[in-house]
């Protein structure tokens, strides 16, 4: 039996702060951080869009992308750091929406900008047990960064579903394995309740990043006897524009390779839906037969590996919804004032 | 809104879910579970809609309901459907952008919340399409 993506949708929110425009109100120099960063620009979301929205403007457009039938989605796990409830699901909220309940199960996944592709592998195992139909697995965030810190430079917002099967006349693209790599690792994190995430600083790149990406992508090709060469395009987590270009090189994989997915510097780091929008950009402009490598990584810390084969049913459902390059055009810019109240920083008193 | 008066809407308010009368072809939104033409002979049915539909008629904004005070300006709507009926709702455009006759279509948004430690209200709002 194959297991794979049988759909797949992407939503970005329309509005984009330029990081010059943030730099000019802390007095940082935009120069060195556009250069240090490789990101230009990030998305905003409206007023009125949370995670929540986010994730199913994100599971509507994989729903129409392969026309299917909603009632056959019986597991529904949406990953974020971000849920708009501390405790509420998301993933039922989504479900609703999409028109899936009541014959169906549904949770949140949380693993900082990993819980979307720890969804996906939850939901390969029901398929591939039969204990489900097709599963949808969701990563959607509206990051929030404290005003000032470095991660206000690239927290992002956007959104993205995958819609998982096992039969093999369905699969747009067969997940052929997937490899996961974990450990404690203290990098990131926000206690309950407060509203910006904390980070180790400089910290984070070796013993988080570098590490849990490596262990993932080595141990899955290891596992696979495959190298670089035998993949057409990779997608890594980015949470700028310089770790993923970095570990691609340290792994082998040329800039080639990378080019389709790379969506950080005019989207930002939208976290949990980070890599999983690298490769619906990469599935966008895939051909039948293309062979992807994925690692997405989460903060806390792991790294999880996909190698996926590209079918040829996905020119059949590629143009049936919005693509991520055209949800990248045509952006509406804010500056920081009005950025600072779409996002709460600044409220009427 | 109570939470259960609010729950009770909420299919309707995710997906434009209404009515259609079998016997003479109209459409109901919100739903009606009687059709005013056909009466008796009338078949009633659920009905989802598109959501797409124009702009009959609008309004900006400037002095919003409580809640609503951060959004301001904005612009409500009469939307009507392609199938027919029309409804009111906010419409995410800027102000100066919109005019009757416009293209809509619908997406998915945070209509409210009661306060931060109330439910959020979620539902249908439109966007030029
Ligand atoms: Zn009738």
């Amino acid at each position: 039996m194959s297991v794979g993506i049988v759909s797949y949708g992407a939503y970005i929110p329309k509005y984009r702060i330029k990081v010059e425009d943030i730099a000019r109100v802390w007095g940082d120099d935009a120069d060195i951080l556009i250069a240090g960063l490789m990101v230009n620009e990030k998305s905003v979301p409206d007023m009125d869009e949370d995670a929540a929205t986010i994730a199913v403007e994100a599971a509507r457009a994989a729903v129409s992308r392969s026309g299917l039938d909603v009632n056959r989605i019986e597991a529904v796990y949406t990953g974020s750091e971000s849920h708009p409830y501390a405790v509420k699901p998301t993933s039922t909220i989504v479900a609703e929406a999409i028109g899936a309940t009541p014959v169906m199960t549904a949770a949140d996944f949380e693993f900082a900008c990993k819980a979307g592709t720890a969804a996906m592998q939850a939901c390969m195992g029901l398929v591939s047990s039969n204990m489900v139909d097709l599963g949808l697995a969701i990563g959607s965030d509206v990051s929030q960064g404290a005003p000032g810190d470095a991660l206000e430079y690239t927290a992002a917002a956007g959104g993205v579903a995958y819609i998982i099967g096992n039969k093999e006349s369905e699969l747009v693209a067969v997940i052929e394995d997937t490899y996961s790599f974990t450990t404690d690792t203290p990098d990131f994190w926000r206690r309950e309740g407060m509203p910006y995430p904390e980070h180790g600083g400089r910290f984070t790149g070796e013993p988080g990043y570098f590490k849990h990406v490596l262990g993932a992508a080595k141990g899955l090709m290891e596992k696979l006897g495959t190298s670089p060469s035998d993949y057409d395009n990779a997608v890594f987590h980015q949470p700028n524009g310089k770790f993923p270009r970095r570990v691609a090189k340290m792994l082998g994989f040329s800039r080639e390779h990378i080019k389709p997915g790379m969506v950080v510097s005019r989207l930002g780091n939208t976290y949990s839906g980070s890599c999983m929008m690298g490769l619906a950009a990469t599935l966008d402009q895939a051909k039948s037969g293309d062979r992807i490598f994925m690692t997405a990584f989460g903060s806390g810390a792991g790294g999880d590996a996909f190698s996926i084969r590209v079918t040829d049913r996905i020119d059949e459902v590629r143009d049936q919804a919005p693509k991520v390059e055209e949800l990248l055009e045509d952006p509406v810019y804010m500056d920081y004032a009005m950025y600072a109240k779409h996002k709460g920083k600044i409220r009427r008193a | 809104m109570s939470v259960a008066r609010s729950w009770r809407h909420q299919v309707q308010r995710y997906n434009l879910i209404g009515t259609s009368c079998n016997s003479c072809g109209k459409y109901f939104y919100p739903p009606r579970t009687m059709c005013p033409g056909c009466r008796r002979d009338g078949e009633i049915v659920s009905y989802k809609f598109k959501g797409t539909g124009e702009i009959v008629t609008y309004t900006v904004i400037h002095t919003a309901a409580e809640g609503f005070e951060h959004q301001t300006p904005y612009v409500l709507g009469i939307v009507k459907l392609d199938e027919g009926p029309s409804l009111t709702s906010q419409i995410i455009v800027d102000p100066t952008d919109i005019y009757m006759g416009m293209r809509v279509r619908p997406v998915f948004r945070k209509l409210g919340d009661s306060g931060e430690k109330g439910i959020i209200c979620y539902g249908t709002k439109f966007v030029p399409e």
